[in-house]
């Protein structure tokens, strides 16, 4: 794809800042590879906009004949798609509240108090991360018989709420903050309570926010667990469920498949752009990132 | 425990793992000791019930003949003889798993690493660059699957294109005995390449600007640098980003599922597709679970491998 684009060589020509051929080169590299990279996306986008019948025409044409921005509309109106996209949020931000409470005190615990056999307790939340998904989904169907819990908000959120990963990666950065500043809390009387919500807490935005972000987009596009969960799809369904839903056995309606496929990637697009600083940072400083 | 290798350690591990720490007072270490209990105990009962109760009960169903709904009856080791011996689309699903792992992780980690080299410090708006190619990453693969299931429709974009510009018919991407699984793969490393990318990225922005220096001085450029220089640098992030990412693709699902339904036959049917049919189709929960034991057997097989071979590439500070 991009295999001839040229190494980083800085400081190479650091002096003289003439024409460089080989960056220039690394340029048109990427920007070739770029290109290539977005064109399904930006034909997803460009085909959302055409009439359903001209999405698959030969020859393919960029833009059909006529503009169709209501396509975008339809959708909102095909089925329960608002249902999906609030059951989607609802699910993704619980979801994601209930990670990072249950993350952050883990691992102030882990990362930050002395107590008995917390190395041996860690390894056991360790060793979990090695169990897939997969693996987890046939007895927690079961887990939830037993709950009562198929079909329902719970079963979206909770079973997936508890994965060592957050507590790893909160542990590992509560770790590098000085614990200077704590023993100066604690000398000033303040107890684990306190120096966790006043001291340490506000120092892990920015792990926080990688956390936020990464678990949010697991919920956001979860699609085997809600496939065995959900059976009442117009009630409990989510995006990714719904947008399975308009190929049923009299065709797939392409436009508005694409439409909704655009329109779903819309929110965690955004939230990488957005936090496109935080991201990179949190990769670098946690080592991982989401699974 | 042992996935955690490849990071470079934190450098200093502040009244970590040893508890260098002064001696303090009882009262105030005990106060502690609860207060961390408080801590912990959320993350430690849903962990409990929500992953490590699971894992037993799914070892005590791969043993019984378990139903979802009605009775269920202890098998032994029936599901697994089953599987390995009678079922006749387990092996294909587990070959489907090793053919899409061999032929997905090398061409991710190829790529991923050629853009982390490109977008280099010098690039103009390399943080745009990182940020495209990480997009389809963190949206939902569902709606990356459609996209692609209609660019490689036999009217869609990437045969419309070769037919009209170059008169080439191309073959039938996802109903093709070949192609198929193929076309999974291409858009598997499409969707998910960026994440080592940044990965990558990571990892050569610290490497230490004194060593290439020291190097360039030496006399090495370009293919000799990256060779000798650049890789072993990044090698723990190299072996990392491999390990994530075998174990991920022996986990593929979505992907098949959506684009190709496992087909044409059960070409491009894999090990997970495999667990849930038997499990929700065919609601033979006990059969299922014995298929994610072999499954998971298989990862861990395949990690360990890994480790041992680590030791051949993978360069590590002291």
């Amino acid at each position: 794809m991009s295999t001839d684009v040229a190494p980083p060589r800085a400081g190479r020509t650091g002096a003289g800042r003439g024409w460089d051929w080989r960056l220039a080169l690394g340029h048109v590299g990427l920007v070739v590879a770029a290109l290539v990279f977005v064109a399904p996306l930006v034909y997803a986008f460009f085909s959302a906009l055409k009439p359903d019948n001209e999405i698959l025409k030969m020859p393919p044409t960029l833009i059909g004949s006529q503009i169709r921005w209501s396509n975008f509309a339809d959708v909102f109106a095909y089925g329960p798609f608002v249902t999906y996209i609030s059951n989607s949020f609802f699910v993704a931000v619980a979801g994601t509240l209930v990670v990072l409470a249950v993350s952050a005190t883990a691992g102030y615990a882990f990362g930050r108090l002395r107590w008995p056999g917390r190395d041996a307790v860690f390894v056991l939340f360790l060793g979990t991360l090695m169990v897939p998904q997969e693996v987890l989904v046939i007895p927690m169907f079961v887990v939830m018989q037993w709950f009562g819990w198929v079909n329902t908000y719970e079963s979206l959120i909770f079973p997936w709420a508890f994965t060592a990963f957050g507590t790893f990666l909160m542990r590992q950065f509560f770790r590098g903050i000085p614990f200077e500043l704590e023993e100066a809390a604690r000398v000033d009387g303040a107890g684990p309570v306190r120096t966790f919500a006043r001291i340490i807490l506000p120092l892990a935005g920015s792990a926080l926010a990688v956390l936020a972000v990464f678990t949010f987009m697991n919920y956001w596009n979860s699609y085997l667990w809600p496939l065995i969960t959900i059976s009442d799809y117009t009630e409990l369904g989510t995006l990714p469920i719904g947008l399975s839903t308009f190929s049923t056995q009299n065709g797939t309606r392409w436009d508005l498949q694409m439409a909704a496929s655009i329109i779903s990637m819309i929110p965690t697009t955004v939230l990488v752009i957005a936090l496109q600083k935080h991201l990179v940072r949190g990769i670098s400083t946690s080592g991982l990132g989401g699974r | 425990m042992t996935l955690l290798a490849p990071r470079r350690g934190t450098a200093t591990e502040p009244g970590g793992a040893a508890p260098a720490a002064p001696r303090r007072r009882g009262a105030l270490a005990r106060a502690e000791r609860h207060q961390a209990l408080g801590f912990v105990t959320p993350a430690l009962a849903g962990l409990t019930v929500f992953t490590i109760a699971p894992v037993v009960l799914s070892v005590v169903m791969s043993l019984h003949d378990w139903p979802i709904f009605g009775e269920r009856t202890f098998t032994g080791l029936a599901n697994y003889g089953r599987l390995l011996t009678e079922d006749p689309d387990f092996w294909p699903a587990l070959r489907n798993s090793v053919v899409f792992t061999v032929l997905y992780v090398p061409v991710n980690i190829v790529i991923a690493l050629a853009l982390a080299l490109g977008i280099g410090p010098r690039i103009r708006g390399r943080g745009a660059f990182r940020v495209l190619f990480f997009i389809p990453v963190v949206t939902p693969v569902v709606a990356n699957v459609l996209v692609w299931k209609m660019l490689l429709q036999p009217q869609g974009l990437v045969n419309g294109l070769s037919t009209s510009l170059f008169g080439i018919e191309m073959p039938r991407f996802l109903s093709d005995q070949n192609w198929a699984m193929i076309s999974v793969v291409v858009m598997s490393v499409w969707a998910g390449m960026g994440y080592n990318m940044l990965i990558l990225s990571a990892a050569l922005e610290q490497v230490p600007a004194s060593v290439t220096e020291a190097a360039r001085i030496d006399g090495a450029h370009g293919l000799r640098m990256l060779v000798s220089i650049t890789l072993p640098m990044i090698s723990p992030s190299v072996f990392f980003a491999a390990v994530m990412t075998v174990i991920s693709s022996l986990q593929v699902f979505a992907q098949p599922q959506l684009l190709t339904g496992g087909g044409p036959g059960n070409a491009t049917l894999p090990l997970v597709m495999f667990i849930y049919q038997t499990g929700f189709t065919f609601q033979d929960l006990g059969l299922a679970a014995a298929g994610a034991w072999i499954l998971f057997v298989l990862i861990i097989g395949v990690t360990a491998v890994q480790f041992r071979a680590q030791k051949r590439w993978v360069h590590y500070e002291h």
